[in-house]
């Protein structure tokens, strides 16, 4: 499925055309969302963990400047260089810049959020660079040019047989190859000569220690750190809320990162960036952090959403969300899907994400799975009014809500509509048993009752 | 040095009123038995845990286990005479050639099986992760048992680069089917030595 068009709703219509691949996608999300549940449930204070990770968070953003400057003068001292780039434009000229600066051309990358919000890939590549995702996933996506469908599950959308296709195609693995381990190891080959060939890696950044001026970055394969430790240049780039004030603070967040993603109990790497490498005869590598803008600090300023900045991209949101499993990733035509990344994109451009807010049901789990505790359904509740005051809201719906104001305001238009509507279902049910009625859509319409519950009560009030 | 004020000021005028620093809570979990639970953790994370050894005994298991393969490579002097590559090289491109290699580490956390690997350790970051196969010496007696106490422990300015490491190097994004070995080690032991760390040669 290639990047669409289409709103929310136009493509989740396309993805639940086949219906055995989206019940496959929903139960196998499920089961990565169940295997939080386990991790999570086996630690007594896991509660107390999520209320001190989002205080921690809370006060970063209380402080965010100050914590911003202390990050940059402790790297600095560290030999770190450190960059400042106000939109997604500055962060991919910086990186541009610096390659050129070396002369280099090709650049191996480790998962990075941010570089996708920032549209790097494309950047670079139209600028003669060529960029190389290094985590599988995202290698995956990359080779079909998509994007990734979810923040740490990059090519969940996809069925085995889809991956052996692919690599039989650039990779040269066997016709008709679908067992994991042989096209795993297909892509260990392929990617381990790009490691070894290429003078810049660039990772993303999963915290920043203000404290000690380093940073921490998780994978599980272990490509940020096979790009970093053997590049000359390592470029980390970081929205400015990935910051935490204190190294203990890490002890916090490492305990609930992996287990919200994946059921992990931690990550398996948990690299800590403290200085740039010094190879022994040579000249130390060069480590760059970039550190991003692009309408955080705007998201920061509205008193509603700024706990959105406290993510820490852990997906669990994502995984138990009843929409996003049975929608898809790319249905949200956002770098970040699913709950949170619909409470960040329309800070980003309403107009272009109004739909993203109401592609929930509002049930909460999003909330309560959150291991900093962001009120992600209470946002998007508020998103949808404020995309109806700054008129960003389809017509229709505008319309239908009009109507409803004036029906429900009025209670004798109110029972008369009822009673009205209760007749016109049973006399005439092709009414509302068509295809224009989006409630008749996957369901038969009730039975209408032959009294409302206040003609009922009215009734027996007596008795 | 636009952007940086740019970006700062906007901060500083949007951020919320200042909030004071969280209160300090300590969450306690001891395990029973340290040893125990560090090794079931890193069988869990796909790692191999050897609870008692001997310098003696680690060599032994190395020659068994890895004795038919060439391109071994330790930070150990004890186990210099297992090695049959050197780690004298400037480029770490040219490690690209280990099979196995064995290092030392600070410390272990129970809960989740993870070893505290530095620079101080190292001759060269990439090591634990471009051999093929990883094998990790800790003392006994240096278990923690969260990360919280895992932080105490570390100085994590103490070092250019450290890294807490669990199990060998894996990967789910094939339909979810856990594969072992995507970029780094294919296979992790972990050695709890139960004798003096520094044995005279």
């Amino acid at each position: 499925m290639k990047p669409t068009e289409l709103d929310h709703a136009g493509a989740s219509e396309v993805f639940n055309q086949d219906e055995p691949y989206v019940n496959w996608h929903d139960e196998t999300l499920w089961f990565v969302r169940q295997k939080r549940d386990k991790a999570a449930f086996k630690l007594p204070e896991w509660e107390a963990l999520r209320e001190r990770a989002s205080q921690i968070k809370s006060y970063g953003l209380s402080h965010m400047d100050e914590l911003l400057e202390e990050f940059e003068r402790n790297a600095i001292r560290n030999g770190i260089q450190v960059h400042w780039a106000a939109d997604a434009a500055e962060h991919n000229q910086i990186v541009l810049e610096l390659l050129r600066k070396h002369q280099i051309t090709h650049m191996v990358k480790s998962k990075s959020m941010l570089t996708e919000e920032c549209h790097l890939n494309e950047y670079l590549t139209g600028n003669g660079i060529e960029v190389i995702d290094t985590d599988l996933g995202e290698r995956i996506v990359q080779l079909r040019q998509e994007p990734p469908s979810h923040i740490v599950l990059p090519a969940i959308h996809l069925k085995k047989k889809d991956i052996g296709d692919l690599f039989h195609e650039h990779l040269g693995t066997e016709a008709g190859a679908t067992d994991p381990q042989y096209l795993t190891e297909a892509a260990r080959q392929h990617l381990r000569e790009k490691f070894l060939t290429r003078r810049a890696a660039l990772t993303g950044v999963n915290f920043a220690i203000a404290e000690t001026g380093g940073f921490v970055v998780c994978t599980n394969e272990g490509n940020a750190d096979m790009g970093a430790h053997l590049a000359d240049v390592h470029i980390a780039s970081m929205g400015f809320e990935k910051i935490i004030p204190k190294a203990k603070d890490l002890g916090v967040f490492l305990r609930l990162l992996a287990r919200s993603a994946t059921g992990q109990s931690v990550t398996t790497y948990s690299s800590h960036f403290q200085r740039p490498r010094q190879d022994r005869d040579s000249k130390p590598q060069e480590m760059h952090i970039i550190i991003v803008d692009n309408g955080r600090s705007t998201q920061l300023g509205r008193a509603d959403f700024r706990n959105s900045l406290k993510c820490i991209r852990c997906g669990a949101c994502m995984n138990t969300c009843p929409v996003y499993r049975r929608s898809g990733g790319h249905s949200y035509h956002n770098a970040v899907a699913g709950p949170i990344g619909s409470i960040l994109a329309p800070n980003l451009d309403m107009r272009k994400h109004a739909d993203l807010p109401f592609a929930s049901t509002l049930c909460g789990s999003c909330s309560n799975v959150c291991p900093v505790k962001i009120d992600i359904h209470d946002q998007l509740y508020k998103w949808r009014q404020v995309l109806a005051k700054e008129g960003h809201v389809p017509a229709s719906k505008n319309m239908g809500m009009k109507v409803m104001t004036t029906v429900l305001s009025r209670p004798r238009f109110y029972q008369w509509s009822g009673k009205v509507g209760r007749a016109v279902m049973r006399a005439l049910p092709a009414t509302v048993s068509n295809s224009l009625n989006p409630w008749y859509k996957q369901r038969e319409m009730p039975q209408p009752p032959t009294e409302s519950f206040r003609e009922w009560y009215l009734r027996n009030r007596k008795k | 040095m636009d952007s940086r004020k740019k970006i700062l000021d906007q901060i500083k005028a949007n951020k919320p009123q200042p909030l004071p620093s969280p209160a300090e809570e300590r969450f306690d979990a001891r395990y029973a038995d340290l040893a125990e639970t560090f090794g079931e953790m890193v069988n869990t994370a796909g790692g191999v845990a050897v609870l008692t050894s001997t310098w003696s005994d680690i060599k032994s298991h190395l020659f068994a286990t890895f004795g038919q393969l060439t391109n071994r490579a330790t930070t150990i002097p004890f186990l210099a005479d297992w090695a049959d590559f050197s780690l004298n090289v400037s480029d770490p491109h040219e490690l690209e050639m280990i099979n196995v290699a064995v290092i030392e580490a600070d410390f272990g956390v129970a809960e989740n099986g993870a070893v505290w690997v530095s620079e101080k350790h190292l001759t060269h970051r990439v090591l634990p992760f471009i051999a093929q196969y990883l094998a990790v010496v800790i003392p006994k007696h240096a278990l923690v048992d969260t990360m919280h106490d895992a932080y105490e422990r570390v100085n994590i300015q103490d070092t250019g680069w450290g890294c807490f490491i669990a199990g060998p190097s894996k990967t789910a994004d094939i339909e979810q089917s856990l594969v072992i070995g995507a970029h780094g080690a294919r296979g992790l032991t972990v050695f709890l030595l139960d004798e003096q760390p520094n044995p005279a040669l």
